[in-house]
């Protein structure tokens, strides 16, 4: 991991999301003059958690601007992020077009610190592994991080929410590098998805680097969770500080 | 895995929450992650009330074994329609 600074700053603040919605947002920031790249993180299906918030955390350790949206803000003000994922699940998800409004917002406010040097990636876990590819189709990014996220490819589940479609016709639009990051034993997104992705982003010609890691299935990053598998974990952060060194770099 | 699958069911009853006893009005129905329980994937149940907000909830996580023994518990303990 990098080292720039042992001194940050974290705290929730509130930006104009999506519509105009106000919604909270993790920041955090090393101390600093900068500048510094910007990475927007977009937190996993169980909610904008503690551990969300440490991977945010974690970022700016490295000397990175990180904001991680809380996608679930519109479940109610004062939620636990729990009873605001189910509350969202139950309403049918976050539609995609809300994501990338809220993803944009975040975006912007990280591009308006006097630290940023004006790059900008995004990465996502789960359900926001496939945002991330969603968000870095539709924004412009320097770089992407797809954390095994499922329904890129392949097709949608019966009962899935309206708002949940493939992804696979925007790849012609990927703005940014793509670095995907997969377990072996994932059955969503499977080996196949992630083929198949492999294989169309290679026929459009987009730079991209997937790395599936055998004995590790979905979820292997949640230091808090028995998916966690420390091996793949922390070759994955490599592959990660490497992507963004090489592209979020002054 | 993450599935994204949800089944819902409108249910009349109560269900006690943190503070207290409320009206429960509808159940969402899901395997996939867990927020506790010691397992990849989990059975999960919530009890839902949405007009009194997100907190109006009760929550269960069960293993796949466990909820297959209780829904036959359930099924078992009703009497015929």
């Amino acid at each position: 991991m990098p080292h720039v600074a042992d001194a940050l700053t974290a705290q929730t603040i509130r930006i104009a999301g999506h519509g105009g919605d106000g919604i909270d947002a993790y920041l955090a920031q090393p101390l600093g003059e900068g500048p510094f790249g910007g990475v927007v993180v977009i937190h996993h299906m169980p909610g904008w958690d503690r551990w969300s918030k440490e991977v945010t955390r974690t970022f700016a350790a490295a000397g990175y601007l990180a904001i991680c949206p809380n996608l679930h803000s519109r479940a109610g003000k004062g939620a636990s992020p729990e009873d605001a994922a189910a509350a969202t699940r139950a309403a049918g998800g976050v539609p995609d077009d809300q994501l990338v409004g809220d993803v944009d917002a975040a975006a912007r406010h990280l591009r308006s610190l006097p630290s940023s040097n004006g790059k900008l990636g995004v990465i996502g876990y789960c359900s926001g592994g496939r945002q991330s590819f969603l968000a870095a189709c539709r924004l412009p990014f320097d770089a992407a991080v797809d954390c095994y996220g499922a329904g890129v490819t392949g097709s949608p589940p019966s009962q899935a929410p309206v708002s949940f479609v493939p992804l696979i016709g925007l790849a012609p639009n990927l703005s940014c590098p793509l670095v995907g990051l997969f377990g072996a034993e994932d059955r969503f997104p499977s080996p196949e998805h992630v083929a198949e992705l492999d294989g169309e982003l290679t026929r459009l010609g987009k730079t991209h680097e997937f790395h599936s890691y055998e004995g590790a299935g979905h979820g292997f990053f949640a230091v808090d969770r028995p998916s966690y598998r420390v091996e793949a974990a922390l070759e994955g952060w490599a592959r990660i500080w490497e992507w963004y060194g090489r592209y979020l770099s002054s | 895995m993450c599935t994204y699958q949800t089944e819902t069911v409108a249910v009349q009853g109560s269900g006690k929450g943190v503070a207290a006893w409320f009206p429960v009005t509808e159940a969402t129905v899901y395997f996939d992650h867990p927020q506790h329980a010691a397992a990849e994937h989990t059975l999960n149940v919530d009890f839902l009330n949405r007009e009194r907000g997100p907190s109006a909830r009760v929550a269960v996580e069960l293993t796949a074994a466990s909820a297959r023994a209780l829904a036959q518990a359930i099924l078992a303990s009703l009497p015929p329609d």
